[in-house]
């Protein structure tokens, strides 16, 4: 599965990174805590939180996640954004909550 | 002793701090600190103090006061000021809290740069631990650490969404000790007094949370003999006169 086939099966907006979505989707994780994001997920994996800020893109580019699905319709500042697309992140933003969001991913197959 | 109200803005970060810009050196904040008429900063880096000393001398040269903190980031992910009445009890603070951190190192590519600078602003190392990290002390145990350490502890910027404690807990935990709740530079207090009324229990503060020198404000004012570490604790207490309000919030622009 690729971050572009996760796109379109939940709608979500492409907040940075759209030249980047053919990259392969390995699985999920899902916390708003950055120390355990940087713990716990693996490369590959789409990351789900409600988290915005510029601490986000460079614990995503560090830890080497697929891309980051922004929940709750919160929308990163223009900061945060900039770094997204220097780092060459992707950003996802849903008007979904993080519940929901997972569920629909596991029903496409994604497992943690 | 005559009391004077002035102005004092605590939460400002230098070059040490990952996330601030590179301008954020000695000497151009306490000119910038100077220039809106400030009596006082507070130099609260990410778990650190190692440019208090250097902020500090530069304060001396330009008459205004530092007050020397630390930001630390509770196993929450929660930002809480410490603030000590010298550079000495804060640098002795700092070790207890390197104990606290993560291993690993930073990694300035991602994160941006730690730098460790002297008065004038000259280069003196790149601290290499990962500042930006939660410490294995939850907010309780922060608290009672800068309190043990004869220290003031203030909750950042509470109502802000990321590192904020409104923010990430929802509510004020009961049993936590602060001294002060700082809002960010764009709340309302009275809007946030509305809405947590638990709040009427703290002295509010406001400050700018400044990592660009453009951000340092005059928001808070302190009525206090002198601008110094027991006059700020009295004024935080509001007893013998001294006190603390919120005179000013920066209206956020409308885009």
């Amino acid at each position: 599965m690729t971050v572009q086939q996760i796109v379109d099966a939940l709608g979500l907006k492409v907040l940075s990174g759209d030249g980047l979505l053919e990259r392969a989707v390995s699985g999920g994780y899902a916390s708003d805590l950055l120390s355990y994001v940087m713990a716990k997920a693996q490369p590959g994996e789409v990351w789900v939180t409600l988290q915005a800020h510029p601490n986000v893109v460079a614990v995503a580019s560090l830890t080497d996640v697929a891309c980051v699905i922004i929940t709750e319709g919160i929308q990163p500042d223009e900061v945060t954004l900039a770094k997204a697309r220097q780092e060459g992140v992707i950003l996802l933003g849903t008007n979904e909550d993080t519940f929901r969001t997972v569920a629909r991913l596991a029903a496409l197959g994604l497992e943690g | 002793m005559q009391l004077r109200w002035l102005p004092m803005d605590l939460h400002v970060h230098t070059v040490l701090s990952a996330c601030a810009e590179l301008e954020m050196l000695p000497g151009p904040i306490v000119e910038r600190a100077r220039a809106l008429g400030l009596a006082g900063i507070g130099v609260t880096d990410h778990n650190s103090a190692e440019n208090v000393l250097a902020v500090s001398e530069a304060g001396r040269r330009a008459g205004v006061a530092v007050f020397a903190g630390l930001e630390l980031q509770a196993k929450e992910e929660v930002h809480i000021l410490a603030f000590f009445p010298g550079a000495g009890q804060a640098l002795r603070f700092q070790e207890e809290v390197y104990r606290q951190l993560p291993a690993g190192q930073n990694d300035p590519r991602r994160f941006g740069h730690q730098l460790v600078v002297s008065a004038d602003g000259e280069l003196l190392r790149e601290n290499t631990r990962f500042l930006q990290a939660p410490l294995a002390w939850p907010l309780r145990e922060c608290a009672e650490a800068i309190h043990a350490h004869g220290g003031l502890a203030i909750a950042a910027h509470i109502d802000r969404p990321a590192y904020g404690l409104l923010g990430v807990l929802g509510v004020l935990p009961p049993g936590l000790f602060l001294d002060a709740v700082e809002l960010s530079r764009h709340a309302d207090p009275a809007e946030w007094t509305a809405r947590e009324p638990a709040l009427c229990q703290f002295t509010l503060i406001s400050s700018s949370d400044a990592h660009r020198l453009a951000e340092i404000a005059a928001q808070t004012w302190f009525r206090v003999a002198e601008p110094t570490f027991e006059e700020l604790k009295l004024a935080l207490q509001g007893t013998a006169g001294r006190e603390a309000h919120i005179l000013a919030v920066e209206r956020r622009h409308v885009q």
